[in-house]
């Protein structure tokens, strides 16, 4: 039953991911490994969505992740999944806001979970560099090492980031301005 | 309006113009429920949000569900988080029926090389920030490293590191507490 399976998977994403959208990054890679629902490649393309869209990020993989596995049942499926848990914790947690910001123990468990979280987006961002900046089938194919590295990529990388360093504007723009360039220089060919 | 349906509308605006991470949400918050509404104060909506993003769950919806459940209990609340989606939950349909039906154009998928690439910068600088406020001292820098490594060479559901690493956390300022007592 894959809708069943869609609210587990995605009530065990909002039980566990912590600090924001980017946290279910590492929970949806695996679930891709998993179940073979989605690809990496479709992975990236649903961040950069999620990333243009309107919505919490952590939504729209949600909404993204569904539609694409089960249509518009599984979009409203996997998205009351992710939203369920912490809507549960979170009015039980209004209830004893005060002794629970000011407990020790909280504090300490907080202390270890936010740097495991960063750890745990970092592995995940090194797929996203392997199937974004890296061309594994070329060098496999070739040998050549020179081959490995997708220099279109890498030169607009390198200047987006830049780019933003300079400009503060919506990552809607930067992600449209991506696309622009890919479909001109035509870097998926 | 009644205050349930003002409720799920108000946040329905809110997940509407939110893009990107929970902090994007925070004007619009400000300007929808505490200005125009005059439902939580400012000092609240801060509070809600900085208990939000050490929780469980999407930072937003967390949020919305606090400032819901101080208007009108655990109904408000689970309106605020159903009212926080509903706009996601359209316009990624829509999109996604679309995008589906030309991915296999050669233009589509130049166009999505390029993003891919931008997306890899967009995440690389939220970690750099991220990493910033979870980083603090050596043992918070060890236990990034070490998780980040594991994660990346052994194949583990995620949830045993959050869970070691909250266990291993308390443990080390346990520890501290001891010896400085």
């Amino acid at each position: 039953m894959i809708y069943l399976q869609l609210f587990f998977e995605f009530f065990q994403i909002g039980l566990f991911a912590i600090g924001g959208g980017l946290a279910t990054l590492p929970f949806l890679e695996r679930l891709s490994e998993r179940t073979g629902w989605y690809t990496l490649a479709d992975l990236a393309n649903m961040i950069a969505i999620s990333e243009a869209t309107p919505g919490p990020i952590g939504i729209n993989m949600a909404t993204y992740t569904g539609f694409h596995v089960g249509g518009v049942l599984g979009a409203v499926i996997a998205t009351l999944g992710v939203i369920f848990p912490a809507t549960v914790i979170v009015l039980i947690v209004a209830r004893f806001l005060q002794r629970f910001s000011k407990s020790m123990l909280v504090q300490d468990v907080f202390y270890g979970l936010r740097p495991a979280s960063v750890g745990l987006i970092c592995s995940a961002a090194l797929s996203v560099l392997l199937i974004s900046l890296l061309n594994g089938e070329a060098f496999r194919a070739t040998g050549q090492l020179l081959k490995l590295f997708d220099w279109k990529s890498i030169v607009l990388a390198v200047a987006l980031y830049l780019a933003m360093n300079k400009w503060k504007l919506h990552p809607a723009l930067y992600i449209a301005i991506a696309a622009v360039v890919g479909i001109v220089f035509r870097f998926a060919h | 309006m009644n205050i349930y349906a003002d409720i799920f509308l108000t946040f329905s605006r809110v997940g509407a113009f939110t893009f990107g991470g929970g902090y994007s949400m925070l004007p619009i918050v400000q300007r929808e429920v505490v200005e125009r509404r005059g439902w939580v104060s400012e000092q609240e909506v801060l509070d809600f949000y900085s208990i939000s993003q050490v929780m469980p769950g999407i930072i937003a919806v967390n949020t919305s569900i606090f400032i819901g459940n101080q208007v009108k209990g655990w109904r408000g609340g689970v309106l605020a988080a159903l009212g926080v989606a509903f706009p996601s939950l359209i316009i990624i349909m829509v999109i996604a029926a679309f995008i589906a039906n030309f991915v296999d154009l050669p233009a589509v998928q130049d166009a999505f090389a390029g993003i891919r690439a931008c997306v890899f910068v967009l995440i690389l600088r939220s970690i750099l920030k991220l990493f910033k406020g979870a980083v603090v001292d050596i043992f918070t820098l060890a236990l990034c490293v070490v998780i980040f490594l594991l994660s990346v060479f052994i194949d583990i559901n995620p949830i045993l590191y959050v869970v070691g690493a909250g266990l291993l956390a308390v443990g080390w300022r346990m520890a501290g507490r001891a010896k400085k007592a």
